[in-house]
């Protein structure tokens, strides 16, 4: 399947987002093996330039190694992984809260909201037990 | 090494008042799938011929590899014309075995591994090929060469979503750093993500020519969007 991707931004941008969240969700796990640029860009149906450039910047970032004789890796180094991961998870909040400001709603209100939301799926868990 | 393509204020002239190509100026460097962007009328088949020395330009020269258009640069352009010149009553087979006396630089071994994985049969006359797998079978002609310059006009038009989906990961696929891939089309939004560059043309002039991506930093739109404004009616 071709990647689904945006209109409005880079395509390499959007590349570089799209593996960094294959990385920390653990579709290829720490140390693991990446394909090939060209093979990753003929399954994403994007230029191989293209595909190139965003893992080059995922090297410069440490996220990706390379090695000489044997293609590239996820790095070994757990604890970057986990940082990334948790700032990709504070982003996904920003986005939240202003989305939810622009809908008019104070923080307190969305605070309550998703408590009254936790709460209720705690119940659903608890009825299936 | 050298740019592959060396265009200098090449023109086109059909008559003294029809100017379908005028006084374009352009270098394409290798290791690029390039699109080539128009409305209809725009120039763009018309440049393509003078690139593969079916038209001779009226002033200007282009130059690929280093060397001026002629026998020579053929042997290092593969081309897709937007019609067939093939003859439907020929088998698939024999059309290969065509290539290969033509082009020393053709792989039937490619071109059949490339029709075994379609389920074509080569042994099938061209004729009796769907719409579909005919486009395939020429696309599979052109990309079974070496060459240093692909040019293929029209490669999407008029093939299903599965049949372009293929045609263009068979470019991807075929990609090499030393080549590079000009693509003319209208179907903008379907090439989009595959290419590196693009080149407008519009009433016989060049207008850009830009990576895709920068026009999506500088404008924030696909590309697609920003042709539609561009060549707004």
């Amino acid at each position: 399947m071709a990647w689904d991707l945006g209109t409005d931004r880079p395509i390499y941008s959007q590349l570089v987002e799209r593996l960094q969240m294959q990385i920390v969700s653990g579709q290829y796990p720490p140390g693991g093996k990446l394909p090939s640029v060209r093979e990753l860009a003929a399954v994403a149906a994007v230029n191989p330039n293209t595909m190139q450039k965003a893992f080059a910047e995922l090297e410069r970032s440490g996220l990706i190694v390379t090695q000489r004789t044997n293609g590239r890796n996820v790095t070994e180094d757990v604890q970057q992984i986990q940082d990334i991961r948790a700032n990709l998870a504070k982003e996904q909040v920003d986005t939240f809260f202003t989305r939810m400001k622009e809908l008019g709603y104070a923080e307190r209100e969305t605070l309550e909201l998703l408590n009254e939301k936790h709460c209720m799926s705690n119940n659903d868990e608890g009825e299936q037990e | 090494m050298s740019e592959l393509v060396e265009l200098v204020g090449v023109t086109k002239a059909y008559d003294a008042k029809n100017l379908a190509v005028n006084n374009i100026t352009l270098t394409l460097p290798r290791g690029k799938i390039i699109g080539l962007l128009g409305p209809n009328g725009s120039g763009k088949t018309t440049l393509i011929k003078m690139m593969n020395g079916l038209l001779t330009p009226s002033q200007g020269s282009i130059r690929i590899n280093g060397q001026y258009v002629g026998t020579e640069t053929k042997a290092h352009v593969a081309y897709l014309p937007d019609r067939t010149y093939l003859s439907g009553g020929k088998k698939i087979s024999q059309i290969l075995d065509f290539f290969c006396d033509f082009y020393a630089d053709f792989s039937k071994e490619k071109a059949m591994d490339m029709l075994h994985s379609l389920n074509i049969d080569p042994s099938a006359r061209l004729k009796t090929l769907s719409k579909g797998n005919k486009e395939k079978v020429q696309l599979i002609l052109v990309m079974s060469r070496s060459a240093d310059l692909y040019v293929l006009d029209e490669p999407i038009a008029g093939v299903d979503p599965a049949a372009r989906d293929y045609i263009l990961r068979t470019i991807i696929n075929n990609y090499n750093q030393n080549a590079t891939v000009i693509i003319s089309t209208h179907l903008i939004g379907d090439i989009e993500q595959v290419l590196d560059e693009v080149i407008f043309m519009r009433y016989g002039h060049l207008v850009l020519y830009t990576s895709v991506d920068n026009i999506r930093e500088q404008h924030g739109k696909s590309v697609d969007a920003y042709f539609r404004e561009v060549f707004a009616c």
